[in-house]
Protein backbone atom coordinates (compact mmCIF):
# COMPACT_ATOMS: atom_id res chain seq x y z
CA UNK A 1 0.00 0.00 0.00
CA UNK A 2 1.64 3.26 -1.11
CA UNK A 3 -1.24 5.58 -0.54
CA UNK A 4 -3.84 5.86 1.63
CA UNK A 5 -7.09 7.60 2.25
CA UNK A 6 -8.98 7.52 5.37
CA UNK A 7 -12.22 8.73 5.37
CA UNK A 8 -11.50 11.72 3.21
CA UNK A 9 -14.51 13.92 3.13
CA UNK A 10 -14.69 17.30 0.71
CA UNK A 11 -17.76 19.58 1.02
CA UNK A 12 -18.14 22.63 -0.97
CA UNK A 13 -20.87 25.15 1.04
CA UNK A 14 -23.75 21.89 0.77
CA UNK A 15 -22.33 20.02 -1.52
CA UNK A 16 -21.14 16.85 -0.31
CA UNK A 17 -18.40 16.12 -3.57
CA UNK A 18 -16.66 13.61 -1.82
CA UNK A 19 -17.71 11.17 1.20
CA UNK A 20 -15.75 9.65 3.61
CA UNK A 21 -14.05 7.72 1.21
CA UNK A 22 -11.51 5.04 2.69
CA UNK A 23 -9.41 3.88 -0.84
CA UNK A 24 -5.29 2.50 -0.99
CA UNK A 25 -3.07 2.74 -4.17
CA UNK A 26 -1.45 -0.37 -4.30
CA UNK A 27 2.18 -0.09 -4.90
CA UNK A 28 3.30 -1.04 -8.90
CA UNK A 29 -0.58 -1.72 -9.72
CA UNK A 30 -2.57 0.49 -12.28
CA UNK A 31 -5.41 1.29 -9.63
CA UNK A 32 -8.49 2.69 -11.26
CA UNK A 33 -11.38 5.25 -9.98
CA UNK A 34 -14.84 5.70 -12.07
CA UNK A 35 -18.01 7.00 -11.32
CA UNK A 36 -20.74 8.87 -13.60
CA UNK A 37 -20.01 12.78 -14.53
CA UNK A 38 -20.13 14.53 -11.05
CA UNK A 39 -19.56 11.38 -9.10
CA UNK A 40 -16.19 13.04 -7.25
CA UNK A 41 -13.80 11.44 -9.24
CA UNK A 42 -12.04 14.71 -10.57
CA UNK A 43 -12.48 16.32 -6.48
CA UNK A 44 -10.71 12.92 -5.03
CA UNK A 45 -7.98 13.74 -7.69
CA UNK A 46 -7.38 17.28 -6.31
CA UNK A 47 -7.44 16.41 -2.21
CA UNK A 48 -4.80 13.57 -3.19
CA UNK A 49 -2.29 15.84 -5.19
CA UNK A 50 -3.25 18.61 -2.87
CA UNK A 51 -5.44 21.57 -4.89
CA UNK A 52 -8.20 21.07 -2.35
CA UNK A 53 -8.00 20.84 1.43
CA UNK A 54 -10.14 17.98 2.94
CA UNK A 55 -12.86 18.75 4.76
CA UNK A 56 -12.23 16.00 6.89
CA UNK A 57 -10.10 12.73 6.52
CA UNK A 58 -6.53 12.14 6.40
CA UNK A 59 -4.08 10.99 3.24
CA UNK A 60 -1.07 8.87 4.20
CA UNK A 61 1.57 8.14 1.64
CA UNK A 62 4.18 5.78 2.47
CA UNK A 63 3.15 6.02 6.55
CA UNK A 64 3.17 9.55 6.67
CA UNK A 65 0.45 11.85 7.05
CA UNK A 66 0.54 14.60 3.90
CA UNK A 67 -3.40 15.86 4.45
CA UNK A 68 -1.86 19.51 4.93
CA UNK A 69 1.18 19.44 3.09
CA UNK A 70 0.75 21.92 -0.39
CA UNK A 71 0.63 20.51 -3.54
CA UNK A 72 4.37 21.46 -4.54
CA UNK A 73 6.06 19.54 -1.39
CA UNK A 74 3.98 16.66 -2.41
CA UNK A 75 5.07 16.45 -5.75
CA UNK A 76 8.74 16.28 -4.12
CA UNK A 77 7.64 13.32 -1.89
CA UNK A 78 6.76 11.73 -5.30
CA UNK A 79 3.47 12.03 -6.23
CA UNK A 80 2.99 13.42 -9.94
CA UNK A 81 -0.49 14.09 -11.62
CA UNK A 82 -1.86 15.13 -15.37
CA UNK A 83 -4.82 17.31 -16.26
CA UNK A 84 -8.15 16.47 -18.12
CA UNK A 85 -6.38 19.10 -20.47
CA UNK A 86 -2.58 19.08 -20.75
CA UNK A 87 -1.74 22.72 -20.01
CA UNK A 88 1.20 22.56 -22.37
CA UNK A 89 2.72 25.73 -23.18
CA UNK A 90 1.86 25.36 -26.86
CA UNK A 91 4.15 28.08 -28.87
CA UNK A 92 7.40 26.24 -27.36
CA UNK A 93 8.68 22.97 -28.26
CA UNK A 94 7.83 19.44 -26.39
CA UNK A 95 11.45 19.10 -24.91
CA UNK A 96 11.19 22.65 -23.58
CA UNK A 97 7.79 22.13 -21.77
CA UNK A 98 9.67 18.66 -20.64
CA UNK A 99 12.52 19.99 -19.07
CA UNK A 100 11.24 21.86 -16.52
CA UNK A 101 9.79 18.63 -15.28
CA UNK A 102 13.01 17.91 -13.56
CA UNK A 103 13.62 21.25 -11.95
CA UNK A 104 12.88 20.32 -8.66
CA UNK A 105 15.11 17.73 -8.63
CA UNK A 106 17.52 20.77 -8.64
CA UNK A 107 18.73 23.51 -6.18
CA UNK A 108 20.08 26.19 -8.40
CA UNK A 109 19.04 29.45 -7.63
CA UNK A 110 18.54 33.12 -9.43
CA UNK A 111 22.09 33.82 -8.04
CA UNK A 112 23.69 30.30 -9.68
CA UNK A 113 21.65 32.06 -13.09
CA UNK A 114 22.86 35.37 -13.42
CA UNK A 115 26.67 33.82 -12.74
CA UNK A 116 26.53 30.80 -14.69
CA UNK A 117 27.76 28.69 -12.20
CA UNK A 118 28.99 25.40 -12.51
CA UNK A 119 26.23 24.07 -10.22
CA UNK A 120 23.64 25.68 -12.97
CA UNK A 121 25.35 23.91 -15.78
CA UNK A 122 25.27 20.65 -14.41
CA UNK A 123 21.81 20.57 -12.84
CA UNK A 124 20.90 21.93 -16.78
CA UNK A 125 22.17 19.08 -18.39
CA UNK A 126 20.89 16.87 -15.47
CA UNK A 127 17.12 18.37 -16.75
CA UNK A 128 18.02 17.82 -19.90
CA UNK A 129 18.77 14.51 -20.18
CA UNK A 130 15.89 13.50 -17.88
CA UNK A 131 14.04 15.16 -20.24
CA UNK A 132 15.27 13.00 -23.23
CA UNK A 133 14.94 9.90 -21.50
CA UNK A 134 11.20 10.26 -20.37
CA UNK A 135 10.18 11.26 -24.09
CA UNK A 136 12.23 8.30 -25.37
CA UNK A 137 10.14 6.08 -22.24
CA UNK A 138 6.90 7.37 -23.79
CA UNK A 139 8.21 7.11 -27.65
CA UNK A 140 8.39 10.84 -28.65
CA UNK A 141 11.82 11.33 -29.37
CA UNK A 142 11.13 12.21 -32.50
CA UNK A 143 8.72 14.88 -31.85
CA UNK A 144 11.21 16.52 -29.38
CA UNK A 145 11.96 19.47 -31.26
CA UNK A 146 8.16 20.01 -32.57
CA UNK A 147 6.25 22.63 -30.97
CA UNK A 148 3.46 21.54 -29.06
CA UNK A 149 0.83 23.19 -31.29
CA UNK A 150 2.06 21.38 -34.06
CA UNK A 151 1.37 17.71 -32.67
CA UNK A 152 -1.79 15.38 -32.11
CA UNK A 153 -3.66 15.38 -29.41
CA UNK A 154 -2.54 11.89 -28.61
CA UNK A 155 1.38 13.56 -28.66
CA UNK A 156 0.09 15.86 -26.36
CA UNK A 157 -0.45 13.66 -23.91
CA UNK A 158 2.18 11.53 -23.72
CA UNK A 159 3.76 14.43 -23.76
CA UNK A 160 1.76 15.50 -20.22
CA UNK A 161 3.09 11.95 -19.11
CA UNK A 162 6.26 12.61 -19.76
CA UNK A 163 6.18 15.74 -17.47
CA UNK A 164 5.01 14.05 -15.09
CA UNK A 165 7.51 11.47 -15.13
CA UNK A 166 10.36 14.22 -15.37
CA UNK A 167 9.46 14.43 -11.51
CA UNK A 168 10.49 10.92 -10.32
CA UNK A 169 7.47 10.10 -8.93
CA UNK A 170 6.78 7.05 -7.26
CA UNK A 171 2.89 7.36 -8.36
CA UNK A 172 1.70 9.20 -10.70
CA UNK A 173 -2.15 10.17 -10.83
CA UNK A 174 -3.60 10.48 -14.65
CA UNK A 175 -6.94 12.29 -14.82
CA UNK A 176 -8.82 11.04 -18.11
CA UNK A 177 -5.47 9.81 -19.74
CA UNK A 178 -7.40 8.60 -23.06
CA UNK A 179 -10.23 11.65 -23.40
CA UNK A 180 -10.27 12.85 -27.03
CA UNK A 181 -8.07 10.29 -28.50
CA UNK A 182 -9.27 8.02 -31.02
CA UNK A 183 -9.47 4.24 -30.42
CA UNK A 184 -6.34 3.02 -32.06
CA UNK A 185 -4.31 5.81 -30.34
CA UNK A 186 -6.07 4.62 -26.63
CA UNK A 187 -4.18 1.42 -27.43
CA UNK A 188 -1.14 2.93 -28.05
CA UNK A 189 -1.88 4.95 -25.02
CA UNK A 190 -2.81 1.78 -22.77
CA UNK A 191 0.41 0.11 -23.52
CA UNK A 192 2.32 3.00 -22.29
CA UNK A 193 0.26 3.08 -18.98
CA UNK A 194 1.13 -0.60 -18.37
CA UNK A 195 4.66 0.06 -19.03
CA UNK A 196 4.84 2.56 -16.55
CA UNK A 197 3.30 0.02 -14.15
CA UNK A 198 5.60 -3.08 -15.37
CA UNK A 199 8.67 0.00 -14.98
CA UNK A 200 7.80 0.34 -10.97
CA UNK A 201 5.81 3.36 -11.17
CA UNK A 202 2.10 2.81 -9.42
CA UNK A 203 -0.40 4.15 -11.65
CA UNK A 204 -4.00 5.69 -10.18
CA UNK A 205 -5.86 7.01 -13.08
CA UNK A 206 -9.33 8.14 -13.60
CA UNK A 207 -11.12 7.35 -17.40
CA UNK A 208 -14.34 6.72 -18.75
CA UNK A 209 -13.55 4.35 -21.01
CA UNK A 210 -14.79 0.95 -19.55
CA UNK A 211 -12.74 -1.18 -22.23
CA UNK A 212 -9.79 0.41 -21.64
CA UNK A 213 -10.19 0.27 -17.72
CA UNK A 214 -11.46 -3.39 -17.60
CA UNK A 215 -8.08 -4.39 -19.57
CA UNK A 216 -5.39 -2.97 -18.05
CA UNK A 217 -6.44 -2.12 -14.15
CA UNK A 218 -5.83 -4.32 -10.83
CA UNK A 219 -8.07 -2.61 -9.12
CA UNK A 220 -11.05 -0.19 -9.40
CA UNK A 221 -13.13 1.75 -7.22
CA UNK A 222 -16.32 3.00 -8.10
CA UNK A 223 -17.76 6.49 -6.85
CA UNK A 224 -21.41 7.77 -7.23
CA UNK A 225 -22.62 10.77 -5.75
CA UNK A 226 -19.05 11.47 -3.83
CA UNK A 227 -19.55 8.00 -2.21
CA UNK A 228 -17.62 4.94 -2.46
CA UNK A 229 -20.21 2.11 -3.88
CA UNK A 230 -17.77 -1.00 -4.81
CA UNK A 231 -14.20 -1.34 -4.99
CA UNK A 232 -12.23 -4.76 -6.51
CA UNK A 233 -10.88 -6.32 -9.59
CA UNK A 234 -12.20 -5.67 -12.76
CA UNK A 235 -14.07 -9.42 -12.73
CA UNK A 236 -15.68 -7.95 -9.46
CA UNK A 237 -16.83 -4.77 -10.75
CA UNK A 238 -18.50 -6.05 -13.79
CA UNK A 239 -20.56 -8.64 -11.54
CA UNK A 240 -21.36 -6.18 -9.03
CA UNK A 241 -25.27 -5.61 -9.07
CA UNK A 242 -24.94 -1.67 -7.12
CA UNK A 243 -22.50 -0.37 -9.83
CA UNK A 244 -24.74 -1.77 -13.04
CA UNK A 245 -27.58 -0.38 -11.41
CA UNK A 246 -26.15 3.10 -10.01
CA UNK A 247 -23.50 3.87 -12.88
CA UNK A 248 -24.66 1.61 -16.11
CA UNK A 249 -28.03 2.14 -15.64
CA UNK A 250 -28.86 -1.84 -15.50
CA UNK A 251 -27.79 -2.02 -18.99
CA UNK A 252 -24.51 -4.58 -20.21
CA UNK A 253 -20.99 -3.84 -19.96
CA UNK A 254 -20.17 -1.66 -23.23
CA UNK B 1 22.37 26.71 -34.18
CA UNK B 2 22.77 29.27 -36.85
CA UNK B 3 19.78 31.36 -35.62
CA UNK B 4 21.29 32.03 -32.08
CA UNK B 5 24.54 32.94 -34.19
CA UNK B 6 22.27 34.96 -36.19
CA UNK B 7 20.54 36.55 -33.59
CA UNK B 8 24.23 37.00 -31.86
CA UNK B 9 25.23 39.00 -34.54
CA UNK B 10 22.40 41.41 -34.34
CA UNK B 11 22.99 41.80 -31.00
CA UNK B 12 26.59 42.65 -31.03
CA UNK B 13 25.61 45.18 -34.20
CA UNK B 14 23.07 46.93 -32.09
CA UNK B 15 25.79 47.36 -29.06
CA UNK B 16 28.39 48.83 -31.48
CA UNK B 17 25.49 51.37 -33.09
CA UNK B 18 25.13 52.63 -29.46
CA UNK B 19 28.52 52.56 -28.11
CA UNK B 20 28.62 54.70 -31.88
CA UNK B 21 26.02 56.90 -31.29
CA UNK B 22 27.44 59.98 -29.62
CA UNK B 23 30.33 60.21 -32.64
CA UNK B 24 27.61 59.11 -35.24
CA UNK B 25 25.41 61.86 -34.88
CA UNK B 26 27.07 64.50 -32.12
CA UNK B 27 23.62 66.49 -31.23
CA UNK B 28 22.70 67.16 -28.03
CA UNK B 29 18.99 66.93 -28.51
CA UNK B 30 19.18 63.71 -29.85
CA UNK B 31 21.39 62.05 -27.28
CA UNK B 32 19.48 63.38 -24.83
CA UNK B 33 16.50 61.49 -26.25
CA UNK B 34 18.40 58.23 -26.27
CA UNK B 35 19.83 58.50 -23.20
CA UNK B 36 15.75 59.02 -21.94
CA UNK B 37 15.16 56.11 -24.19
CA UNK B 38 17.68 54.02 -22.35
CA UNK B 39 16.16 54.74 -18.59
CA UNK B 40 12.74 53.83 -20.17
CA UNK B 41 14.48 50.60 -21.72
CA UNK B 42 15.62 49.57 -18.26
CA UNK B 43 12.05 50.14 -16.72
CA UNK B 44 10.62 48.47 -19.72
CA UNK B 45 13.29 44.87 -19.07
CA UNK B 46 11.46 45.44 -15.49
CA UNK B 47 8.23 45.02 -16.16
CA UNK B 48 9.07 42.18 -19.03
CA UNK B 49 10.65 39.66 -16.57
CA UNK B 50 7.06 39.51 -14.48
CA UNK B 51 4.39 40.61 -17.10
CA UNK B 52 6.78 39.03 -20.01
CA UNK B 53 7.86 35.84 -18.42
CA UNK B 54 6.38 35.31 -15.51
CA UNK B 55 2.73 36.48 -16.31
CA UNK B 56 1.83 38.74 -13.58
CA UNK B 57 0.65 41.84 -15.57
CA UNK B 58 1.89 44.52 -12.69
CA UNK B 59 0.46 48.37 -13.09
CA UNK B 60 2.69 49.53 -10.18
CA UNK B 61 6.07 49.82 -11.63
CA UNK B 62 5.24 53.59 -12.48
CA UNK B 63 5.05 53.90 -8.75
CA UNK B 64 8.36 51.64 -8.07
CA UNK B 65 9.93 53.48 -11.07
CA UNK B 66 8.82 57.23 -8.91
CA UNK B 67 9.81 55.45 -5.67
CA UNK B 68 13.54 54.56 -7.20
CA UNK B 69 13.76 58.20 -8.13
CA UNK B 70 12.51 60.23 -5.01
CA UNK B 71 14.45 58.06 -2.99
CA UNK B 72 17.42 58.73 -4.73
CA UNK B 73 16.37 62.68 -4.29
CA UNK B 74 15.98 62.50 -0.87
CA UNK B 75 18.71 60.43 0.53
CA UNK B 76 21.21 63.10 -1.70
CA UNK B 77 19.61 66.48 -1.59
CA UNK B 78 18.00 65.64 2.23
CA UNK B 79 19.97 63.38 3.83
CA UNK B 80 23.15 64.13 1.93
CA UNK B 81 24.69 60.54 1.66
CA UNK B 82 27.09 59.59 -0.97
CA UNK B 83 25.76 59.54 -4.59
CA UNK B 84 26.50 55.91 -5.15
CA UNK B 85 25.53 54.60 -2.05
CA UNK B 86 22.21 57.14 -2.23
CA UNK B 87 21.75 55.03 -5.62
CA UNK B 88 22.16 51.64 -4.32
CA UNK B 89 19.80 52.41 -1.30
CA UNK B 90 17.18 53.80 -3.43
CA UNK B 91 17.31 50.04 -5.59
CA UNK B 92 17.24 48.37 -1.98
CA UNK B 93 14.29 50.31 -0.47
CA UNK B 94 11.64 50.51 -3.37
CA UNK B 95 12.46 46.40 -4.12
CA UNK B 96 12.05 46.07 -0.12
CA UNK B 97 8.75 47.76 -0.26
CA UNK B 98 7.99 45.74 -3.42
CA UNK B 99 8.72 42.57 -1.12
CA UNK B 100 5.81 43.86 1.26
CA UNK B 101 3.49 44.65 -1.47
CA UNK B 102 4.68 41.57 -3.79
CA UNK B 103 3.50 39.74 -0.45
CA UNK B 104 -0.34 40.27 -0.59
CA UNK B 105 -0.37 41.11 -3.85
CA UNK B 106 1.06 37.81 -5.30
CA UNK B 107 -1.78 35.92 -3.77
CA UNK B 108 -4.11 37.50 -6.50
CA UNK B 109 -4.34 36.50 -10.02
CA UNK B 110 -5.01 37.64 -13.39
CA UNK B 111 -7.40 40.89 -13.92
CA UNK B 112 -7.42 41.25 -10.03
CA UNK B 113 -3.59 40.93 -9.73
CA UNK B 114 -3.79 44.24 -12.21
CA UNK B 115 -6.02 45.91 -10.48
CA UNK B 116 -4.96 45.46 -6.99
CA UNK B 117 -1.68 46.69 -8.58
CA UNK B 118 -3.02 49.30 -10.31
CA UNK B 119 -4.36 51.08 -6.92
CA UNK B 120 -1.02 50.03 -5.37
CA UNK B 121 0.54 52.49 -8.07
CA UNK B 122 -2.27 55.62 -7.35
CA UNK B 123 -1.63 55.01 -3.65
CA UNK B 124 2.07 55.72 -4.38
CA UNK B 125 1.61 58.60 -6.43
CA UNK B 126 -1.27 59.74 -4.05
CA UNK B 127 1.55 59.62 -1.76
CA UNK B 128 4.32 61.56 -3.52
CA UNK B 129 1.43 63.92 -4.34
CA UNK B 130 0.44 64.64 -1.14
CA UNK B 131 3.43 64.16 1.30
CA UNK B 132 4.51 67.89 0.82
CA UNK B 133 7.34 68.41 3.28
CA UNK B 134 9.42 65.28 2.22
CA UNK B 135 8.33 64.99 -1.85
CA UNK B 136 8.10 68.65 -2.25
CA UNK B 137 4.31 67.48 -3.62
CA UNK B 138 3.25 69.22 -6.32
CA UNK B 139 5.94 71.60 -6.77
CA UNK B 140 8.26 68.83 -7.32
CA UNK B 141 11.76 68.43 -6.12
CA UNK B 142 14.55 70.28 -7.54
CA UNK B 143 18.16 70.36 -7.37
CA UNK B 144 19.13 66.51 -7.37
CA UNK B 145 23.16 66.06 -8.00
CA UNK B 146 23.87 64.23 -11.44
CA UNK B 147 25.87 61.12 -10.55
CA UNK B 148 29.20 61.19 -8.32
CA UNK B 149 32.43 60.66 -10.21
CA UNK B 150 34.06 57.23 -10.55
CA UNK B 151 37.71 57.55 -9.52
CA UNK B 152 38.83 60.12 -12.17
CA UNK B 153 35.69 59.54 -14.19
CA UNK B 154 33.29 62.16 -14.00
CA UNK B 155 29.52 62.04 -15.25
CA UNK B 156 28.89 65.91 -15.80
CA UNK B 157 28.77 65.93 -19.41
CA UNK B 158 25.48 64.40 -21.55
CA UNK B 159 27.86 62.15 -23.65
CA UNK B 160 29.41 60.95 -20.23
CA UNK B 161 25.87 60.64 -19.06
CA UNK B 162 24.86 58.52 -22.59
CA UNK B 163 27.34 55.86 -21.65
CA UNK B 164 26.58 55.37 -17.93
CA UNK B 165 22.98 54.77 -19.04
CA UNK B 166 23.80 52.49 -21.43
CA UNK B 167 26.41 51.16 -19.26
CA UNK B 168 23.56 49.91 -16.80
CA UNK B 169 21.53 48.94 -19.75
CA UNK B 170 23.43 46.32 -20.68
CA UNK B 171 24.01 45.24 -17.33
CA UNK B 172 20.42 44.46 -17.02
CA UNK B 173 20.02 43.32 -20.71
CA UNK B 174 23.03 40.80 -19.31
CA UNK B 175 21.35 39.78 -16.41
CA UNK B 176 17.91 39.63 -17.99
CA UNK B 177 19.53 36.91 -20.86
CA UNK B 178 21.24 34.87 -17.72
CA UNK B 179 17.98 35.11 -16.10
CA UNK B 180 15.46 34.01 -18.88
CA UNK B 181 17.98 31.53 -20.24
CA UNK B 182 17.97 29.56 -17.40
CA UNK B 183 16.71 27.20 -14.96
CA UNK B 184 14.91 29.77 -13.01
CA UNK B 185 13.66 31.38 -16.07
CA UNK B 186 12.18 27.99 -17.40
CA UNK B 187 10.81 28.11 -14.14
CA UNK B 188 8.97 31.53 -14.11
CA UNK B 189 7.91 30.56 -17.84
CA UNK B 190 6.33 27.58 -16.21
CA UNK B 191 4.74 29.49 -13.68
CA UNK B 192 3.63 32.34 -16.63
CA UNK B 193 1.99 28.89 -18.82
CA UNK B 194 0.21 27.55 -16.27
CA UNK B 195 0.36 27.85 -12.44
CA UNK B 196 -1.74 24.79 -11.16
CA UNK B 197 0.91 22.60 -13.24
CA UNK B 198 3.63 24.24 -12.25
CA UNK B 199 2.17 23.22 -8.63
CA UNK B 200 2.14 19.81 -9.81
CA UNK B 201 6.01 19.21 -10.78
CA UNK B 202 7.23 20.46 -7.80
CA UNK B 203 7.67 24.47 -8.42
CA UNK B 204 6.96 26.31 -5.27
CA UNK B 205 5.21 29.22 -7.39
CA UNK B 206 4.53 31.34 -4.33
CA UNK B 207 8.38 31.53 -3.70
CA UNK B 208 9.23 32.02 -7.51
CA UNK B 209 6.90 34.83 -8.19
CA UNK B 210 8.04 37.19 -5.10
CA UNK B 211 11.57 36.44 -6.34
CA UNK B 212 10.65 37.32 -9.56
CA UNK B 213 8.67 40.69 -8.67
CA UNK B 214 10.94 41.55 -6.23
CA UNK B 215 14.06 41.10 -8.73
CA UNK B 216 11.79 43.50 -11.66
CA UNK B 217 10.86 45.81 -9.13
CA UNK B 218 14.76 46.71 -8.51
CA UNK B 219 15.16 47.27 -12.48
CA UNK B 220 12.75 49.24 -12.62
CA UNK B 221 13.73 51.75 -9.21
CA UNK B 222 17.16 51.20 -10.64
CA UNK B 223 15.59 52.97 -13.79
CA UNK B 224 14.15 55.27 -11.73
CA UNK B 225 17.22 56.64 -9.80
CA UNK B 226 19.24 56.95 -12.97
CA UNK B 227 16.02 59.30 -14.24
CA UNK B 228 16.41 61.37 -11.26
CA UNK B 229 19.82 61.94 -11.56
CA UNK B 230 19.67 62.33 -15.30
CA UNK B 231 16.73 64.93 -15.64
CA UNK B 232 17.96 66.24 -12.21
CA UNK B 233 14.21 67.50 -11.12
CA UNK B 234 11.22 65.27 -10.12
CA UNK B 235 7.34 66.01 -10.16
CA UNK B 236 4.93 63.42 -8.50
CA UNK B 237 3.49 62.82 -12.39
CA UNK B 238 6.67 60.06 -12.84
CA UNK B 239 4.44 58.16 -10.79
CA UNK B 240 1.00 58.78 -12.67
CA UNK B 241 -0.86 56.04 -14.57
CA UNK B 242 0.11 57.83 -17.74
CA UNK B 243 3.60 56.84 -17.17
CA UNK B 244 2.84 52.94 -16.43
CA UNK B 245 0.55 53.30 -19.75
CA UNK B 246 3.83 54.27 -21.38
CA UNK B 247 5.76 51.70 -20.19
CA UNK B 248 3.30 49.30 -21.16
CA UNK B 249 2.83 50.51 -24.59
CA UNK B 250 6.35 50.07 -25.14
CA UNK B 251 6.39 46.41 -23.90
CA UNK B 252 3.24 45.56 -26.11
CA UNK B 253 4.79 47.19 -29.41
CA UNK B 254 8.45 45.86 -28.67
CA UNK B 255 6.92 42.22 -27.81
CA UNK B 256 5.98 40.70 -24.40
CA UNK B 257 7.81 37.86 -23.23
CA UNK B 258 10.66 38.56 -25.66
CA UNK B 259 14.04 39.65 -25.11
CA UNK B 260 14.72 42.72 -26.95
CA UNK B 261 11.42 43.53 -27.24
CA UNK B 262 12.12 46.46 -24.87
CA UNK B 263 14.54 48.18 -27.27
CA UNK B 264 12.34 47.62 -30.20
CA UNK B 265 8.81 48.99 -28.65
CA UNK B 266 10.59 51.95 -26.69
CA UNK B 267 12.74 52.80 -29.49
CA UNK B 268 10.23 52.43 -32.08
CA UNK B 269 7.22 54.28 -29.57
CA UNK B 270 9.68 57.32 -28.71
CA UNK B 271 10.99 57.94 -32.48
CA UNK B 272 7.42 57.50 -33.83
CA UNK B 273 6.29 60.48 -30.59
CA UNK B 274 8.57 62.47 -31.03
CA UNK B 275 7.98 62.69 -35.52
CA UNK B 276 4.36 63.51 -34.40
CA UNK B 277 4.96 65.67 -31.78
CA UNK B 278 2.80 68.37 -34.35
CA UNK B 279 -0.60 66.55 -33.70
CA UNK B 280 0.21 67.13 -29.81
CA UNK B 281 -2.49 64.88 -28.02
CA UNK B 282 -4.37 64.01 -31.20
CA UNK B 283 -1.56 61.46 -32.06
CA UNK B 284 -3.66 59.19 -29.89
CA UNK B 285 -5.92 59.02 -32.42
CA UNK B 286 -3.26 57.44 -34.84
CA UNK B 287 -2.06 55.05 -31.71
CA UNK B 288 -4.78 53.94 -30.11
CA UNK B 289 -6.02 52.18 -33.44
CA UNK B 290 -2.45 50.84 -34.64
CA UNK B 291 -1.97 49.65 -30.63
CA UNK B 292 -5.32 47.60 -30.76
CA UNK B 293 -4.68 45.98 -34.23
CA UNK B 294 -1.64 44.99 -32.79
CA UNK B 295 -2.31 43.45 -30.00
CA UNK B 296 -5.17 41.49 -31.37
CA UNK B 297 -2.76 40.30 -34.74
CA UNK B 298 0.34 40.10 -32.79
CA UNK B 299 -0.20 39.36 -29.34
CA UNK B 300 3.53 39.26 -28.86
CA UNK B 301 4.36 42.62 -30.36
CA UNK B 302 6.75 42.96 -33.39
CA UNK B 303 9.33 41.16 -32.10
CA UNK B 304 7.13 38.33 -31.55
CA UNK B 305 5.76 38.51 -34.95
CA UNK B 306 9.04 38.56 -36.59
CA UNK B 307 9.73 35.46 -33.92
CA UNK B 308 6.71 33.43 -34.93
CA UNK B 309 7.00 34.26 -38.87
CA UNK B 310 10.72 32.67 -38.37
CA UNK B 311 9.91 29.70 -36.49
CA UNK B 312 6.99 29.16 -39.32
CA UNK B 313 9.46 29.03 -41.97
CA UNK B 314 12.04 26.72 -40.60
CA UNK B 315 8.94 24.14 -39.66
CA UNK B 316 8.17 24.58 -43.20
CA UNK B 317 11.29 23.95 -44.47
CA UNK B 318 11.90 20.92 -42.05
CA UNK B 319 8.77 19.26 -43.38
CA UNK B 320 9.42 20.24 -47.18
CA UNK B 321 12.96 18.10 -46.53
CA UNK B 322 11.36 15.17 -44.75
CA UNK B 323 8.39 15.30 -47.59
CA UNK B 324 5.35 15.68 -45.28
CA UNK B 325 2.46 16.30 -46.53
CA UNK B 326 1.01 16.90 -43.17
CA UNK B 327 3.11 20.38 -42.56
CA UNK B 328 -0.25 22.10 -44.48
CA UNK B 329 -2.73 20.63 -42.33
CA UNK B 330 -0.60 21.62 -39.19
CA UNK B 331 -0.07 25.09 -39.94
CA UNK B 332 -3.63 25.33 -41.06
CA UNK B 333 -4.51 24.76 -37.29
CA UNK B 334 -1.88 26.52 -35.65
CA UNK B 335 -2.68 29.96 -36.82
CA UNK B 336 -6.55 28.91 -36.58
CA UNK B 337 -5.24 28.09 -32.96
CA UNK B 338 -2.73 31.09 -32.51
Amino acid sequence: MLLETKNLTKRFGGLIAVNNVNFSIERGKINAIIGPNGAGKSTFFNLISGFHKPTAGQIIFKGEDITHLPANKRAKLGIARTFQTTHLFEQSTVLDNVIIGHRLRTSSTLFDAIFRTKRLKREEAQCKEKAMEVLEFVGLTDAAHKIVANISQEEKKRAAFALALATDPEVILLDEPAAGVNPDETEGLEELIVKMAEYGITVCLIEHKMQMIMKIAHKIMVLNYGEKIAEGTPEEIKNNEIVIQAYLGGSAIA
Amino acid sequence: MIAVLKQKKIAALAILFALAFPLLIPNNYYLHMMTLSFIWMIAVYGLNLLAGYTGYLSLAHAGFFAIGAYTLAILTVKAGLNFWLAFFLSCVISSFIGFLVGLVALRTKEHFFAIYTLCVGYIIYLVIDKWDSLTGGVRGFIGIPSPANIGPISFQTPVSQYYLVLFFLLLVVFVMYRIVYSLTGRTYIAIRNSEELALTIGISTMKDKLVSFVLSIFFTSLAGALYASFIRFLGPDIGYISVMFDLLIFLLVGGIGTMSGPVVGTLLMTSISQQLQFLQDYRMLIFGPILTLLVIFYPRGVVGGVIHWKTKRTENNRDSRVGKISSHSSNEKQVKEG
